[in-house]
């Protein structure tokens, strides 16, 4: 059993906030290939084609046939922890203020032998699972785990640093108004968040779905408008230094293309919401947030953007809105490399047609907000960054891995 | 195999030197190898001009290699070499020079290796050590090769049986022979309760099982010995030289190097057997990889070398005369020059040049070398047998 | 002599009416809303276009994006906060002569204003409704309204700070008082009123939607070149009858209205 966290104490206003530091970014192209496994939870070596050897550390030639087709495949996770270390020193600044720091040889069912972060649970001579996980750099990381999951596993200090587990945390749901910020309040409550603040725009707008999400425990309204700077800025500077977790689900759709529907006034409205939304929650709570990145096992994590698959590939039906999504991803790179620096994660969901009013006339399937916030949950827990969600946005992640041309051609609601 | 190796026999590895070693420098590694360079050429009496060889050695040269060097030490050398194998090269550079020499293309090559150590040297070193340990080893806690020797050592004591005591056995012996060292930057006596009780660095090593990052150069000629002869200079002889890179790949850890590869080549070219060596100087950056060394090169067999250790006395003057300058974890580890300290001594020991006490009767030494963590073990192995010039 | 004669006689009323304003006899009163983001627009059906808010964004504050200036690019849709409705706004206006902002004759922007105070009523009944009747027992105690005047509904709802009281929406929509729907058309055709203005977001009763012509004060008003001036604030300084309004809206092209600064001269 991993040693249980105990939920954060209330922090001493004279102590010094411990500043964000973070493991070494240096990596060679090829073992960005792991990362791009890691961050959508994939576990995956290069597997050479001629000779079918796995291969790590990441490489371009199989180091068996000299073969240079080496695709990343699925592979066994598991294997033998067959020695171990507990640091004490370190030459650098990340680990050094988390020492001591546990690491261990793993030797894989499916071949190499690879260094790893070892978790408390593992002991040397015995069989571990490995997984990809994303460090506080978003480098992707081996890590040794008990064979079978243990009880608080998700509580080991050092997968911790690879997680945003939202237990014990404080969750700002940016539009507590909508199907899925209802959902989301329900689910974080279920994950343990400590306190949720749902924000809410143009109170004058009653929600029955606000009026729900208020009912629940250790949720709070906050007034939040992501097309006004002043509400953005105000909430900030209320919220910015608590708010562990953010969540963005702004959301403004409406049916439309550029040649159907041409219309300025709609189009900038998603841009306002999509776009700027994002650019004001960046500006006044991504300073708040990147600051707090190191703050103890608690600090904050992750900033959470929900979008819709159609920021890969534009959907006319949808042209304006997936335009504006389009943007918002982009910024959302932007927003992921600045928030790096204090090692805060940018997880992007991509969420497929939820069954909301909105999406009335969109033929099935069409997504149960609940399962879409349980699965934005898993994903922090598991420390995924980029998460498709559901059935179409994951069949449109595997056509764009395939060939985008043919999506483009193709995409259909 | 068919093709019979050729010996050594004309070869002689004469005017060993050392730049003294400093835990911290001002200097370059330019300025340790150029003193290294002046030192030979003092010690043999040679003008730049004379030496027309050279094989370099130094992590902290960067960006410069062995050819920027030749222009900021103003020599015109027609044959260069840099060596790029750490803790290997010593052994590595003396058998480039000495086949050089012997085929003619040079008549005297400096082997010269020398590091500095800037207040963060160490830590960039490391931090950009190889791809591999970029991408797969350094992300993890960022231990350098502490942490790459805890795992050895965990495994091999887990695996042999072997003991922190064993291990202190051997680092308080060379802590013995060190206190006779002049050059050695540890003065202290080593007791098993300090190497027992010492500051944990990376379970299971502890502070006195890590060298200490240092500053400072080691050099050695290689010529005909008719040509040393001509010039006075006391020479060591070769008998026989291994080189062994990235051996035994498919052991999921390192329990050996290379040296288990080679070992029947190394006694057979000598035409002698490990009863009849010395001394062994050994690389030494943690006590575990000499525990394979005196396995893999034939002193006992695998798993055995704890036993072995506790039944010889690894001083100068004891039955297995070991590392017996003090070797790294009591010298000070100067980059690629820990490379060369025990190739250094033991021509010191074979010539009756020692700084500090001799090895009686000493005949025949083993020179055994060890480098380059680029991954997950290290790569590098080379070995060699010197002999004294009247043995 | 003519000319010169005329020209004492206006700037003798103008000098007056300075003299009025500087030494007190006459107040200046502001009738107008501040302009900031939480602002409430009319709320019009999700799938329809919507009004944008009031937006204001810093050019710069004496820093790096200029430091000799405190700027702001503003964005706003023609209808917020106290504004001046255009006949053009309305589909029953779109097509009569000087509907817009830019070519309204100027003169209309300034008008005598009769104010019924409905507070009492509006404080009881947010549903409530101004009509024939309240009218003609106003007049009973003021006076006719007299041709070319506002008609005023006071119901110090402008009071109510807080957007949600102020806009008060339930699922079948706001719930704030306006004019009757009979009242509008006997305004116009009996007492000919240049426009009816109110303290709530729009001219309309929060209801009016539900009525048989859907936002009769709009329909009738606009229909007729009438004007609306929505969303004013501090009537219950204003006299019954005296006042003036002056409610010039900006002279956007073709527009359906604009933020105006509405203000009052009333005699001491």
């Amino acid at each position: 059993m991993t040693t249980p966290l105990p939920p954060p104490k209330r922090k001493d206003p004279v102590k010094r906030t411990r500043q964000p530091t973070l493991p070494p970014a240096n990596r060679s192209r090829e073992a960005q290939g792991l990362t791009a496994m890691a961050a959508v939870g994939r576990f995956a070596l290069q597997t050479c084609t001629a000779c079918g050897a796995v291969q790590y550390p990441p490489r371009q030639i199989c180091g068996q046939c000299l073969n240079d087709d080496l695709p990343w495949q699925d592979v066994s996770p598991h294997g033998l922890l067959l020695a171990e270390t507990v640091l004490h020193h370190s030459n650098d600044l990340f680990f050094r203020d988390r020492l001591p720091w546990r690491l261990g040889v793993v030797s894989m069912n499916a071949g190499p032998s690879v260094v790893a972060h070892v978790a408390e649970d593992c002991r040397q001579g015995e069989r571990v699972r490995l997984s990809l996980g994303l460090d506080r750099s978003g480098m992707a990381v081996m890590q040794a785990r008990p064979e079978t999951p243990s009880a608080n596993e998700e509580d080991d200090g050092q997968l911790r640093e690879t997680t945003f587990d939202p237990k014990d945390r404080r969750v700002l749901i940016v539009d507590g108004k909508t199907d899925l910020g209802l959902a989301l309040a329900k689910a974080f409550g279920a994950a343990g968040a400590r306190e949720i603040y749902l924000g809410h725009a143009e109170p004058w707008k009653r929600s029955p779905k606000l009026a729900a999400a208020e009912a629940l425990p250790n949720v709070n309204l906050f007034p939040l408008d992501v097309t006004d700077t002043d509400s953005v800025q105000e909430l900030a500077s209320l919220l910015g230094g608590k708010t562990e977790i953010l969540v963005n689900n702004s959301y403004y759709l409406r049916q439309g293309g550029a040649v159907d529907r041409f219309d300025l006034n709609t189009s900038r409205d998603e841009m306002d919401v999509h776009y700027h939304g994002l650019l004001r929650l960046a500006g006044t709570f991504g300073p708040a947030m990147r600051g707090r990145g190191a703050d103890g096992a608690h600090g904050a994590t992750a900033w959470v953007n929900v979008f819709s698959p159609y920021a890969w590939v534009n959907n006319p039906a949808f042209g304006t809105y997936s335009a504006s999504q389009a943007a918002a991803l982009s910024l959302a790179q932007c927003l992921r490399a600045e928030m790096t620096a204090g090692g805060v994660r940018v997880v992007n969901a991509f969420v497929g047609p939820l069954d909301d009013e909105w999406h009335q006339l969109v033929p099935p399937p069409k997504l149960e907000p609940d399962m879409v916030a349980r699965r934005i949950v898993d994903a922090l827990k598991d420390g995924r960054e980029d998460v498709p969600i559901g059935a179409i946005a994951e069949e449109m992640a595997a056509r764009l891995a395939e060939n985008p041309k043919e999506l483009e051609r193709e995409i259909r609601l | 195999m068919s093709r019979q190796r050729q010996g050594y026999d004309d070869i002689a590895l004469c005017a060993p030197v050392t730049i003294p070693y400093t835990r911290y420098s001002l200097r370059s590694a330019h300025w340790f190898c150029g003193r290294a360079l002046a030192a030979l050429l003092e010690s043999a009496g040679l003008r730049k001009t004379d030496v027309d060889g050279y094989c370099i050695s130094s992590f902290t040269l960067a960006p410069d290699t062995a050819v920027g060097l030749t222009q900021h030490l103003g020599v015109t050398p027609r044959w260069l070499d840099h060596i790029p194998m750490g803790g290997a090269s010593g052994v590595v550079a003396l058998r480039r020079a000495a086949r050089a020499v012997q085929a003619g293309d040079a008549e005297v090559v400096a082997c010269i290796a020398g590091d500095t150590n800037h207040v963060d040297s160490f830590r960039k070193t490391i931090a950009s050590f190889s791809q591999f340990a970029n991408d797969a080893v350094y992300p993890y806690g960022s231990g350098g090769p502490n942490a790459s020797f805890a795992f050895l050592t965990d495994h091999y004591m887990r695996e042999y049986g072997a003991t922190r005591e064993d291990f202190g056995k051997l680092c308080i012996a060379q802590r013995d022979n060190a206190l006779r060292f002049p050059y050695a930057l540890m003065k202290r006596p080593l007791t098993l309760d300090d190497y027992l009780n010492a500051r944990p660095i990376a379970d299971p090593l502890r502070l006195f099982d890590c060298v200490m990052p240092c500053a400072g150069a080691e050099a050695f000629l290689v010529m005909t010995q008719d040509r040393a002869r001509k010039l006075g200079l006391p020479f060591a002889t070769l008998s026989s030289t291994i080189e062994r890179h990235n051996a035994f790949p498919d052991d999921p850890i390192q329990i050996r190097g290379g040296w288990a590869m080679d070992v029947d080549d190394l006694y057979g070219l000598a035409g002698i057997g490990a009863p009849e060596i010395d001394f062994v100087q050994a690389y030494d950056d943690y006590p575990v990889i000499c525990f394979l060394q005196i396995e893999d090169l034939g002193f006992c067999g695998k798993g055995d070398a704890s036993k072995f250790v506790r039944e010889h006395a690894l001083t100068v003057n004891g039955d297995f005369p070991f590392n017996t300058s003090g070797g790294q974890l009591s010298v000070g580890q100067a980059g690629a020059a820990g490379g060369f300290l025990g190739l250094i001594e033991a021509i010191r020991q074979l010539t009756d040049q020692t700084l500090g006490d001799a090895v009686e009767n000493a005949r025949h030494g083993l020179v055994s070398c060890f480098g380059m963590i680029n991954y997950d073990r290290g790569l590098c192995s080379s070995a060699a047998i010197l002999g004294r010039s009247d043995a | 002599m003519a000319d010169s004669q005329s020209k004492e006689a206006s700037g003798g009323v103008l000098t007056g009416l300075m003299s009025g304003i500087v030494g007190g006899g006459i107040k200046v009163v502001d009738l107008t809303m501040t302009l900031q983001p939480d602002v409430p627009t009319i709320v019009m059906p999700p799938e329809f276009g919507q009004s944008w808010p009031f937006r204001m964004e810093e050019i710069s504050k004496y820093d790096h994006r200029g430091p000799f200036c405190y700027w702001n690019n503003l964005s706003c849709g023609e209808h917020t906060g106290t504004h001046f409705d255009a006949p053009i706004h309305w589909v029953s206006g779109k097509d009569l002569p000087e509907n817009a902002t830019d070519t309204i004759p100027v003169e209309k922007f300034l008008a005598h204003a009769c104010v019924v105070d409905c507070s009492d009523a509006a404080a009881n009944d947010p549903d409530y409704l101004l009509t024939i009747e309240n009218i003609e027992e106003w007049e009973a105690a003021h006076g006719k309204i007299p041709a070319r005047s506002w008609l005023l509904m006071r119901t110090d709802w402008s009071r109510k700070a807080d957007p949600v009281a102020y806009m008060n929406m339930a699922d079948d929509g706001a719930h704030t008082p306006g004019p009757h729907e009979d009242l509008i058309p006997w305004l116009i055709e009996e007492r000919d009123v240049i426009g009816f203005g109110c303290e709530a977001v729009g001219t309309d009763a929060g209801q009016a939607q539900h009525f048989n012509i859907p936002y009769p004060c709009h329909y009738h008003m606009h229909g007729n070149n009438r004007f609306g001036l929505p969303a004013l604030t501090n009537l219950d300084a204003l006299p019954p009858q005296g006042a003036i309004l002056i409610t010039p809206p900006l002279k956007i092209r073709q527009g359906s209205g604009s933020p105006t600064r509405v203000l009052a001269l009333v005699e001491q």
